[in-house]
């Protein structure tokens, strides 16, 4: 009966031990994280407006929001950020000859209402039926896309 | 109906860009999906169709003090010589292997989106 009780015993004790080791590596990865997050971000959201051309904001909100930034900040400081990195990235696709300004001026001005629109709304919508809706559009799409 | 469309098509990625859910994404799909352009030059289209929306927007917030500028300096930095690479990157990938690691990535982008939500 002892035996099992200490069996018990060694066993909680060495639960409780892992459970701190997780939990002290989780908050030096947190603490890694809140000290260079910003560049992490940077790097992120480089990596994705780069090679894809878009993508950014949606990486940068929510790691933003982690950060400490709450979340009209975090989307409006996305904003400054893929700005700039598209502008970088712009320089480098219109320098090799992949980019078509002709063509992308059609887009604009109903692109430019769709944003005034989307600002006004943003305030009195709920946008998470939108984001079920668009996630399920966005993998169905992405899975054509992998296997055609 | 092209004007339908792409009225229809702008618009959509207008809205969803300002309320921050990719809106870039859609018009690289339709852009590749329908109006077969090449990967790489949808891409580009959409870079160079978010500039004037960022632009507008910025307007906006920074009048309304929600950008964090002093705080968002290191992501510029890094982010801009990040994206320096990986666009020239883009430029060297074969078009039809970019368009599968942009299906990955959106997968990936969707499912998050799923899992994420409150």
């Amino acid at each position: 009966m002892k035996n099992e009780d200490a069996n018990a015993a060694s066993f909680f004790v060495a639960k409780f031990q892992n459970k701190r080791k997780k939990n002290a590596h989780h908050f030096y990865m947190k603490k890694l994280f809140k000290k260079y997050g910003f560049w992490i971000v940077g790097i992120l959201t480089g990596i994705a407006n780069g090679l894809f051309g878009s993508g950014g904001g949606i990486l940068a909100v929510p790691l933003l929001k982690y950060l400490g930034l709450d979340q009209k900040k975090a989307q409006a400081t996305s904003i400054s950020i893929t700005a700039v990195l598209s502008v970088a990235s712009l320089a480098v696709y219109l320098s090799r000859g992949s980019v078509s300004l002709v063509s992308t001026l059609k887009y604009i001005p109903f692109g430019l209402l769709g944003a005034l629109v989307g600002s006004q709304i943003l305030k009195k919508i709920k946008p998470d039926a939108l984001k079920v809706m668009f996630a399920i559009v966005l993998i169905i799409t992405g899975l054509r896309l992998v296997f055609r | 109906m092209t004007l339908i469309i792409i009225f229809v098509v702008s618009f959509v990625t207008g809205l969803f860009a300002s309320l921050g859910l990719g809106g870039g994404m859609i018009l690289i799909l339709y852009l590749t999906m329908i109006g077969s352009v090449s990967q790489l030059e949808a891409q580009g289209i959409c870079l160079l169709f978010f500039l004037p929306i960022a632009v507008l927007s910025l307007i906006f917030h920074t009048k309304n003090k929600l950008v964090e500028w002093k705080k968002a300096l290191p992501c510029l930095i890094v982010g801009s010589v990040t994206s320096l690479v990986f666009a020239y990157i883009a430029t060297l990938i074969d078009t039809n292997l970019l368009s599968r690691l942009f299906g990955g990535f959106i997968v990936l982008t969707g499912v998050c989106m799923l899992v994420r939500r409150k």
